[in-house]
């Protein structure tokens, strides 16, 4: 094989979706020669399937990159065509953005951030194999023979190693969207020791939206105050577009059920594992036969096309059968699809070989990141990208490992899921899945995560001191309504009872506060301030005293969950050597290699009496060992 | 290095005439002396001994007298402070002082807990390492065997019913959260959450009850005779031991310091509490006045309150009416072979709800009445003895009540119309109680819910 010397990088990362996006950024502003390698330039940040960004715990996500200093949260604030605030009727902790995107627009203002970015080289290529020598990763070979060195590598290579798109009986090896799959990677990381696994996935039909009835569908339209993802994002008025709500009927479903066996999902080949979460139409009328409805939401992909995404409707059936159904839903019955459904089979790297780090074990300084590691999402695929890439900048300059702990983001609960559990299908981030989801709040990412991001270098000076600034302003109203005493006046009675609640003796405005009938709001115009606080110290002044107790209670269990965080287990520790650990324990000790004792506790089929044992012998590691 | 407190029963269960409640940690010293009635022994050299009694402090009640050992760190098996209260042998009394202990704050220990302290402390040297491992390796797999052995299929039953449930609630206020726009299924509302979180409070309360119920038959009613003197107290005492020859003594060693005895009337153990105590009450009244005494006999499960028929209702006999007002009492009007003096109307009157009954003890009549309104009292006249006692093991007792805790918090929250997401996290802590009783804290099970109860998905 003819190869040539491409150059030699700190970092290269292999993909630009939206887990490469975040990886080479996060290494180039932290100071590294960056490589971005992509089969496609012009599908930079591609949404291959909702044209849609955040909602319930994955707006936190987005939020949270923002705060470590990512992308995704500016590129959808620039893109956006419609925002929403869900949940706004629950509490504070469970309240997230979720903006339609116009897809075209994100993946070109993507593009035009890579192209400035400083550090950053982005070039068109598929890579092949990877170089390894003495288990460290040094670069890799592209498939036009080109051989790029670097200290370490990244891949995010999505849905598309070994791609295989299933419409009915047809199928081909393909990545999403008809691209081109990544055939020989795959092969090269079961060569270097690597365990794949299969997954599968799924996009519904597009149609044209002037084929749409749309007066049988229910208008969705977006906020009329939007908010935005990123803390940077400066206030703009955007002419937002609707989504529309329609419904499956008996009729659909008969039109499924009658073709059931031609669906590549339910042919009786055995496939990859799909997502729960994410099931196509043909399982939710199979697991669910007794609903005698489906909600098909109409998603515009963007302002300068007509096309147009049919929400609910992810389906593997034979194009000709997914003509058939879509008639049958109202407003649809005239739709023309301009792209059918399929579903897409994957190779997925078993996430458990990878260190919290996102670094792989088998191999130094390969790290993966996003959807090949069994994730789903966008969002997800952020996350782990940012990390990914700030830890391989870390370990390039000597630096201490980033590691996000379960309390304090959502994206340190995902990154220990996938490592220390594994999953066995598509794993999707859900607010059920943080134990303390009263910290991990969309209005407090900032708080949480800047000092990190900045302390790493992906937070610039002037962001961070914005960060301080609102910290003060927070500590400083805080300190000032606990001091201000609030008498039960007549005048003040009057007002309270109006609120349904009264004064019986003088109170401090803080614990006023607490009371569930009053708001910030209230207080505000009870006391009259002549403070121009922004509106987001406001915000948090508000939760922070409103919730004050749970937030105390959920940090006390932190406090517990942390000391056994903090317990680390030595590199060397030899779990052969350590008689009272059940066999099924000590192999699964032996195979994830928890960090910490803390770790160890959530590994399935870790019994407590095991980490009672660990726990001795890590005490008494130095005594343990000079025996030994 | 730990820094809560732990406590367990360290000695062999039910063997042995002494039993030994231990308590480690910093605050050991502390919360013994919260319940220890004697000298002040925060104050106490170490590794010195102590007469006095266990008092619960919510109930101002005698649990047991007891001589405690005070043993400060680091010259102790753990190396922590070590309180150890020495109890009469029985498993009834001795579970009685662990539960004081835990309601002072005291963790229950965790098998072979102490042991692991005392290693983790540097107390025990490598050579023991092996052995200590072992140890634990086997107590807690002994404990787990034991502990699933003695949970009835009733009990885990039922929590597991109660599980599912409250697992169900909590799915349901997830998919409002994670998926808003979901609209199969109905939005949480606080009065489905209040109704739902109502219910099984409610069970778990009648678990408890279950549980205090087993309690009695376990130790017996604790049983006071009053009444002036000469009324036949001490008649009535001796007609009911020996009427009831069969003295319940299934429990070792608690009848060693005879103050008390236990007769068995109609499958209702009662422990007549205190002979010297009733001797006393013939002037109690008098003595220390009504809300006093009203304290003392407030131990009490059941109070015999015996009248002269012979005799008018005197000023004290009111007084004692006053004193036992809103207990569960029994009015004995004894010597009905004697003229009748006292008005039945006015005993009626005063006794309210209670039941009287009319006895010629030195005749040895009534007695049959009497046992007949004691079973009548305390079960409703139906006794299914095998029903109570399915709820006896103090960890589970602790965990339900942990479990009535957070519930609570979570139907205060609803009150305070916090949102549904708020309320949800005492819910999935009750949830999380219920399941270390039974030893599952699987926590993919929600998520499987989530998906297996709703239809959801883009």
């Amino acid at each position: 094989m003819m190869t040539y010397n491409a150059g030699h990088y700190d970092v290269i990362v292999v993909g630009a979706g939206h887990a490469g996006m975040e990886a080479g950024v996060a290494a180039a502003r932290m100071g590294s020669k960056t490589l971005m390698l992509t089969l496609n330039l012009d599908m930079i940040a591609f949404m291959p399937c909702n044209p849609s960004i955040g909602g319930p715990a994955k707006g936190i996500v987005v939020r949270e990159v923002d705060a470590l200093g990512g992308v995704m949260g500016k590129l959808i604030d620039k893109s956006f065509i419609q925002m929403r605030m869900l949940n706004t009727r629950k509490g504070p902790a469970v309240q997230a953005l979720r903006a339609q995107a116009d897809k075209n627009v994100y993946m070109q203002e993507a593009k035009k951030l890579l192209e400035n970015e400083e550090n950053l080289t982005l070039h068109q290529g598929m890579v092949d194999s990877l170089i390894v020598e003495d288990g460290v990763c040094k670069g890799v070979v592209t498939e036009t023979k080109a051989v790029y060195t670097s200290e370490s590598v990244i891949i995010t290579t999505g849905t598309f190693m070994r791609g295989k798109v299933l419409i009915g009986d047809v199928e081909y090896e393909s990545g999403p969207n008809n691209q081109r799959p990544t055939l020989k990677l795959s092969n090269n990381l079961e060569e270097l020791g690597f365990k794949l696994t299969r997954f599968k996935t799924g996009t519904p039909p597009r149609v044209i939206s002037h084929s749409i009835d749309y007066s049988k569908t229910e208008i969705q339209p977006g906020d009329e105050n939007p908010k935005y993802f990123s803390y940077e994002t400066i206030d703009r008025v955007v002419e937002q577009l609707p989504c529309w709500l329609t419904y499956t009927n008996e009729f659909t479903h008969q039109v499924i059920n009658d073709n059931l066996g031609m669906s590549a999902m339910y042919s009786g080949v055995k496939r990859g594992t799909g997502a729960r979460y994410c099931p196509s139409i043909e399982d939710k009328i199979v697991r669910f036969n007794d609903k005698p409805r489906h909600q098909i939401f109409l998603e515009p992909e963007g302002r300068d096309t007509d096309e147009v995404y049919v929400q609910g409707l992810s389906t593997s059936l034979p194009e000709y059968v997914q003509h058939e159904m879509i008639k049958t839903v109202p407003g649809l019955e005239n739709a023309q699809i301009m792209r059918a459904g399929y579903a897409i089979e994957y190779d997925v790297v078993v996430p458990s070989q990878l260190w919290p780090t996102m670094e792989t074990k088998n191999i130094e300084n390969l790290f993966t990141a996003g959807q090949i590691n069994g994730t789903s999402g966008y969002e997800e695929a952020a996350g782990q990208g940012i990390m990914a890439g700030m830890n391989a900048a870390a370990k390039l300059f000597g630096k201490e490992p980033i590691i996000l702990d379960r309390s304090q983001a959502y994206i340190g609960v995902m990154i220990d899921d996938l490592v220390t559990k594994g999953t066995n299908e598509p794993y999707r981030l859900l607010t059920s899945r943080a134990e303390y989801r009263l910290l991990l709040r969309h209005d407090n990412a900032d708080l949480r995560l800047t000092e990190i991001g900045y302390q790493a270098g992906t937070v610039d000076e002037k962001r961070y001191a914005k960060y301080e600034e609102k910290k003060r302003l927070v500590e400083q109203e805080k300190k000032r309504l606990n001091k201000l005493i609030i008498k039960p006046s007549a005048d003040m009675n009057k007002f309270l009872e109006d609120m349904g609640t009264h004064l019986k003796e003088a109170v401090k405005a803080y614990d006023l506060l607490k009371r569930p009938e009053i708001t910030y709001e209230n207080i505000e115009s009870i006391l009259q301030p002549d403070s121009d606080l922004p509106e987001e110290v406001k915000e948090q002044v508000g939760i922070q005293i409103k919730y004050e107790g749970y937030i105390k209670k959920a940090k006390e269990q932190v406090d517990r969950m942390l000391k056994m965080e903090d317990k680390k287990i030595p590199d060397d520790i030899d779990y052969n050597a350590i008689s009272g650990i059940a066999t099924e324990a000590k192999e699964k000790l032996k195979k994830i290699r928890p960090l910490s004792v803390g770790q160890a506790s959530r590994i399935s089929g870790v019994n407590p009496a095991d980490v009672s044992i660990l726990l001795v012998y890590i005490e008494q590691g130095d005594i343990a060992r000079v025996a030994n | 290095m730990e820094t809560d407190t732990i406590t367990a029963i360290s000695t062999p269960i039910g063997e042995g005439a002494i039993s030994i409640v231990r308590l480690s940690g910093p605050e050991a010293i502390p919360m013994a002396a919260a319940i220890f009635q004697g000298k002040d022994i925060t104050e106490a050299a170490s590794h010195t001994m102590h007469y006095g009694k266990i008092v619960d402090p919510a109930t101002n009640e005698v649990a047991e007298e007891v001589m405690v050992s005070i043993m400060r760190g680091p010259k102790t098996f753990t190396r922590e402070d070590i309180v150890e209260i020495n109890c009469h042998g029985g498993l009834v009394s001795v579970n009685r002082v662990l539960e004081i202990a835990l309601s002072q704050g005291a963790r229950l220990a965790e098998p072979g807990e102490f042991t692991k302290r005392a290693f983790l402390n540097g107390r025990i040297d490598l050579s023991q390492a092996e052995a200590v491992m072992d140890l634990i390796r086997a107590k807690t797999d002994k404990a787990m065997s034991v502990a699933l052995k003695q949970m009835d299929g009733r009990l885990s039953g039922l929590i597991q019913r109660l599980r599912q449930d409250l697992l169900e609630t909590v799915a349901h206020v997830e998919v409002n959260i994670d998926y808003p726009e979901y609209d199969d299924v109905e939005e949480m509302s606080h009065d489905m959450m209040r109704k739902k979180t109502k219910e099984v409070h409610q069970e778990i309360e009648e678990l408890l009850q279950v549980a205090k119920q087993g309690k009695i038959l376990r130790e017996g009613l604790a049983t006071a005779i009053i009444g002036r003197p000469n009324v036949g107290k001490s008649s009535l005492m001796n007609a009911l031991v020996q009427e009831n020859k069969a003295i319940v003594t299934e429990i070792p060693g608690t009848t060693r310091d005879i103050i008390e005895e236990y007769v068995n009337v109609r499958g209702v153990p009662l422990r007549l509490v205190d002979t010297a105590g009733i001797r006393e009450t013939e002037d109690i009244v008098e003595k220390i006045g009504v809300e006093r005494s009203r304290q003392v006999l407030k131990e009490s499960d059941l109070i015999l309150f015996v009248l002269n028929y012979n005799e008018e209702l005197t000023a004290e006999d009111k007084k004692l009416f006053e004193a036992i007002e809103g207990l569960d009492f029994i009015v004995i009007m004894n010597k009905t072979d004697l003229e009748q003096k006292l008005s039945l109307e006015e005993v009626k009157e005063l006794a309210g709800e209670n039941a009287v009954i009319s006895t010629s003890l030195i005749e040895d009549e009534g007695i049959d009445d009497l046992e007949a309104a004691i079973a009548k009292t305390f079960f409703a006249g139906e006794i299914d003895t095998g029903d109570l006692t399915y709820v006896s093991n103090v960890r589970h007792i602790q965990l339900l009540k942990q479990a009535k805790q957070a519930l609570e918090d979570a139907m205060e929250a609803i009150e305070l119309d916090m949102p549904l997401d708020i309320v949800q996290i005492d819910v999935t802590r009750t949830w999380e109680f219920l399941g270390e009783i039974i030893g599952d804290t699987a926590s993919d099970s929600l998520i499987d819910q989530l998906f297996s109860q709703f239809c959801l998905g883009k």
